[in-house]
C-alpha cells in the first residue's frame, strides 16, 4: 500500500490543518510553542488584538458539547481579530438527520475560513479535512479518543515554561488513558520533544498493554508510576468510568491513582500537576493537591489561549 | 447454442487437468474436451489462444442488498457484476430486509436471479428468525425454497443454549450452519485491538473475540456433530484451533475474505473508511497465518466477501461508516495475486475459488454438486476465460457493482492486480464478455 502524505501538512512540510500531534516535524511543534510565547504578551496588554486574522471567519463546530473548550478557541480567536460563529451542531442539523459532510459544504458555502472541530467520533476532523475546499482550514478540537492536539501543545507550552528542557524529564500520565484523547496527543508531543521517559498509569483496564507501542513505559502501580517524575499529569475521569466494568467506584480509583499530598512526595521535590480540565475534586486529584504550590492548572489555562492563537495564526498563513 | 472455445490453456483444479486444448459446449453442457471432432458445428468460436479457460468461479460469500437495500446494490448491478469477475456461482447472504427467513423470500430471490441469467445463486437462509439468535427459522422450508444452509452473518448467537439447539436442529436433516466466530459481546469495537486502533483510538475486537467463539462452536460440533462452515476467519490463533479441529475430524469448513488475505490494520492509515471492514483487518502475522492456512487447505475457500457500500454511508467517520468493500471483480485477481506470491501452481490457486467452495457446499448443490467448479464432460458449461498476463489497475467508478468502495483501488495502493476476465459463460450462455 502506499504510504499517504500527512494530510496536515501541504508539500513544502508546512501545516495547513492542525488534526493530530503524531507525525508532526520538531520544528514545526518548537515553532508553534515560540509563536504562542509571544501572544501571550498580547493576552496582558490593555488592547487584547492583534490583526491577523481580521476578516476572516472562524466557525466553531462543536457536535459534542464542551463550553469550555469551545470558550478558548473563541477567545482566541476574537484576539486575532477573526469573526467567530458558534454552532452547537449537537443540538441542531445533525440531530435533523444532515450528514457531517452535508453540514459542512452548507457552512462552506457561507465562506467559512476555519473549521475548529470537537466530534465524538475518532477521525472525524480528518473527514471534514479532506471535503473542504482548499483554502479552508480545520483544527482539530478533540475527536473520540484520538487527540486532543492543542490540548497537547498547551501542555508542553506549560512544560517548557516550568522545566525549560524536555530531554531529561520523567513525565508520568495518570489514570483513564484508553479513553483519553489528551493523553495521546500528550504522549505524541513528549516523544517528538525528546522526552526520554513518560509513564501511563492506571488500572489494567484503563491503560492497555498496547500502549507500550507509543513508547511509553506502562505501570499499573501509581507509586511506581510518579516516582521521581518531573510533570505529573493527572486525567479527567468520566461520570461513565466510575462505575461498571471499568472500574468499580471512584472511591477506590481515588484510594489507588488519586494524587494525594503523600503520593505526590514520592515525585521530585519541584515537580509540577497538570491536569486538563474540568477537574473532578476528590477522585483523580485531592484539593490540597490541585490548589496546591505545585498546581500549574490556571496556567495551562492561559496559556491555552496563547497557544490556540498561534495554531490558528500558523495554519491560516500556509496554503494548501 | 454450440460454442467451440479453441486452443486455450485448460485448467481444472479438481482433476489436475491443465494443458491447451478444446472445448465444445451443446446447450447448457461441455460435450467434449480434447481435440474438437470434425462433425462438432460450432455456431460461435471462442479464440482462446494465450488465455487460461477455467471453471466458471463459486463465491461463497456476495451480500446483493436485495431485498430491501437497492439504495446499496441491485440484483442487476451484482449480478452483472459476478459475470464482469468470472464467478457463476454465489452464496448471498440472509442479512437483506426483510431478512431471508421465509421460504417465499427465498423463491422471489432465485426466481429474479434465474430471469437475469448472469450467474447462479444459492442463499443462505437464516438460522434464526430475523437473525435476532431466539427462534429457529423453517429450516425444511427454507431448504425446499432453494437455501444451501443457515447462518446468522454478522450477528452473533449470544444465547448459547439456541446455538446448541439450532445446531442440533440442522444436524437432524443435515443442513449445515454458516457461522462467522464472534464473541457477542468482545466483537463489538471497530478495528482490530492492537498498535494501530490504539494509536488511533478506535475501539478494538481482540484475537480472543474469534477464539472463544471457535472453542464454543468446537465443542458444541462435538455434541451435535452438526456439520458448520466457519465464515471469514481473521486471526493467526483462529487458523490454529481450526486447524486443530481438523485434525480432530470435526465437521468443520472454513473460508477467509479477499480483504484479510491482503490488508492488515495498518492500511487504516489515516482514517480511511474504504478500510472498514467485518472481521476488522488484522496484524501482519495474521494475514500470513491467513494466507499460509488458505495454501495448505486448512482454510477451504477465499471469498469475496463482496458487500456494496453506499458512498453516504461511507463518508462517514471511520467507526460510524459502514463495513464492507466491493470484491465480486477482483475476487480472481486477488487469488492469482495470492498464488504467485506463494509460488503456488494456477490450478491449487483456482481451486479455492473453484472446486474447494464446491466441495464445501456439498450436496447442498443437488445436481451442481458434481460438476459445478470443475470441467468435466457432461457437467454444467459454467466456465471463466481469463488472460492471465494482463496487469490492470483498479478503477472505482468502472467497476459493474453498485459499490465503488474497495480498498484495492489503484489510487490508494498504487498496485496493478493481476488476471482480468474475458469472458464468462453460465449454462453454456455468454453472461459477460469484455470488449
Amino acid at each position: 500500500m502506499l504510504s499517504r502524505r500527512n494530510p496536515q501538512l501541504n508539500a513544502h512540510g508546512e501545516l495547513i490543518h492542525l488534526l493530530s500531534i503524531e507525525g508532526l516535524p520538531r520544528a514545526v511543534v518548537t515553532q508553534i510553542l515560540d509563536t504562542a510565547g509571544s501572544f501571550l504578551s498580547v493576552n496582558e496588554r490593555d488592547v487584547k488584538k492583534v490583526p491577523l486574522l481580521r476578516g476572516k471567519s472562524v466557525f466553531n463546530l462543536f457536535f459534542e458539547n464542551s463550553t469550555r473548550t469551545r470558550t478558548t478557541f473563541e477567545i482566541a480567536a476574537k484576539r486575532l481579530s477573526a469573526d467567530v460563529i458558534n454552532l452547537d451542531i449537537a443540538r441542531s442539523s445533525t440531530a435533523k438527520g444532515e450528514s457531517l459532510l452535508d453540514t459542512v459544504a452548507n457552512l462552506s458555502a457561507m465562506h467559512a475560513d476555519m473549521f475548529v472541530v470537537r466530534h465524538s467520533e475518532s477521525g472525524a476532523p480528518y473527514l471534514i479535512a479532506q471535503h473542504c475546499a482548499p483554502h479552508v482550514h480545520v483544527v482539530n478540537a478533540g475527536d473520540g479518543r484520538h487527540a486532543h492536539p492543542t490540548q497537547g501543545l498547551l501542555d508542553m507550552y506549560t512544560i517548557r515554561h516550568f522545566k525549560r528542557d524536555f530531554t531529561q524529564l520523567s513525565v508520568a500520565v495518570v489514570g483513564d488513558i484508553v479513553h483519553s484523547r489528551v493523553a495521546r496527543s500528550d504522549i505524541h508531543a513528549l516523544g517528538i520533544l525528546g522526552v526520554p521517559d513518560i509513564r501511563a498509569v492506571g488500572p489494567k483496564t484503563l491503560v492497555p498493554g498496547d500502549l507500550r507501542e507509543m513508547g511509553v513505559r506502562v505501570c499499573h502501580d501509581m507509586a511506581e508510576g510518579i516516582r521521581g517524575a518531573d510533570v505529573i499529569i493527572m486525567l479527567r475521569l468520566q461520570n461513565e468510568r466510575m462505575s461498571g466494568a471499568m472500574l468499580p467506584s471512584a472511591g477506590e480509583f481515588f484510594k489507588s491513582y488519586g494524587l494525594t499530598p503523600e503520593k505526590l512526595a514520592l515525585a521530585k521535590p519541584d515537580a509540577i500537576v497538570m491536569h486538563p480540565g474540568p477537574i473532578n475534586r476528590g477522585v483523580e486529584i485531592d484539593s490540597v493537591v490541585a490548589d496546591g504550590p505545585q498546581s500549574v492548572i490556571l496556567p495551562q489555562v492561559t496559556f491555552g489561549i496563547a497557544v490556540r492563537m498561534a495554531v490558528m495564526s500558523t495554519i491560516a498563513g500556509n496554503a494548501a | 447454442m454450440k460454442i467451440a472455445i479453441r486452443n486455450g490453456r485448460v485448467v481444472d483444479p479438481a482433476s489436475g487437468r491443465d494443458e491447451v486444448t478444446d472445448i465444445a459446449i451443446a446447450a447448457d453442457r461441455i460435450v467434449a474436451i480434447g481435440a474438437l471432432s470434425p462433425d462438432f458445428q460450432a455456431e460461435r468460436t471462442l479464440d482462446a489462444a494465450g488465455l487460461v479457460v477455467a471453471p466458471g468461479l463459486v463465491d461463497l460469500a456476495a451480500r446483493l442488498r436485495e431485498p430491501g437495500q437497492e439504495h446499496e446494490g441491485m440484483l442487476e448491478s451484482e449480478l452483472q457484476a459476478a459475470a464482469a469477475g468470472g464467478v457463476t456461482s454465489l452464496v448471498c447472504l440472509p442479512d437483506t430486509d426483510p431478512v431471508l427467513d421465509e421460504p417465499g423470500l427465498v423463491e422471489m430471490l432465485k426466481f429474479r436471479a434465474r430471469k437475469l441469467s448472469r450467474c447462479r445463486l444459492f442463499p443462505l437462509g437464516a438460522l434464526t428468525r430475523s437473525l435476532k439468535g431466539e427462534a429457529l427459522t423453517e429450516m425444511a422450508e427454507l431448504t425446499e425454497a432453494g437455501c444451501v444452509g443457515f447462518s446468522q452473518v454478522d450477528v452473533p448467537v449470544a444465547d448459547t443454549l439456541v446455538l446448541m439447539r439450532a445446531l442440533q436442529y440442522a444436524s437432524t436433516y443435515g443442513y449445515s450452519v454458516w457461522l462467522r466466530p464472534q464473541d457477542a459481546w468482545l466483537g463489538k469495537g471497530v478495528a482490530a485491538s492492537g498498535a494501530v486502533a490504539t494509536r488511533l483510538g478506535l475501539s478494538g475486537v481482540p484475537v480472543a473475540a474469534e477464539t472463544i467463539a471457535l472453542h464454543t462452536l468446537f465443542e458444541l460440533v462435538r455434541i451435535t456433530r452438526a456439520r458448520v462452515h466457519l465464515c471469514r476467519l481473521s486471526s493467526a490463533a483462529g487458523v490454529e484451533l481450526l486447524r486443530a479441529a481438523k485434525a480432530e475430524g470435526l465437521p468443520v469448513t472454513a473460508d477467509v475474505s479477499i480483504n484479510s488475505l491482503h490488508l492488515t490494520d495498518v492500511d487504516i492509515g489515516y482514517f480511511n473508511a474504504d478500510m472498514r471492514l467485518t472481521p476488522p483487518l488484522r496484524q501482519g502475522p495474521d494475514r500470513d497465518a491467513l494466507r499460509r492456512g488458505l495454501a495448505d487447505g486448512t482454510i477451504d475457500a477465499l471469498v469475496s466477501d463482496h458487500n456494496p457500500v453506499a458512498e453516504d454511508m461511507k463518508n462517514l467517520p471511520f467507526g460510524e461508516a459502514e463495513p464492507g468493500a466491493t470484491g465480486l471483480e477482483l475476487l480472481l485477481s486477488l487469488a492469482l495475486r495470492w498464488g504467485e506470491d506463494h509460488r503456488l501452481p494456477l490450478a491449487q490457486t483456482l481451486s479455492r475459488v473453484t472446486s474447494e467452495p464446491v466441495r464445501v457446499l456439498g450436496d447442498a448443490l443437488g445436481s451442481l454438486a458434481s460438476s459445478a467448479g470443475r470441467l468435466v464432460e457432461g457437467g454444467v458449461a459454467d466456465i471463466c476465460i481469463f488472460d492471465p498476463q494482463a496487469q490492470w489497475s483498479v478503477q472505482p467508478h468502472e467497476l459493474c457493482s453498485q459499490g465503488k468502495h474497495t480498498p484495492f483501488g489503484f489510487e490508494a495502493t498504487g498496485m496493478a492486480l493481476p488476471g482480468r476476465v474475458r469472458t464468462t459463460l453460465v449454462a453454456g450462455t455468454v453472461a459477460y464478455e469484455r470488449r
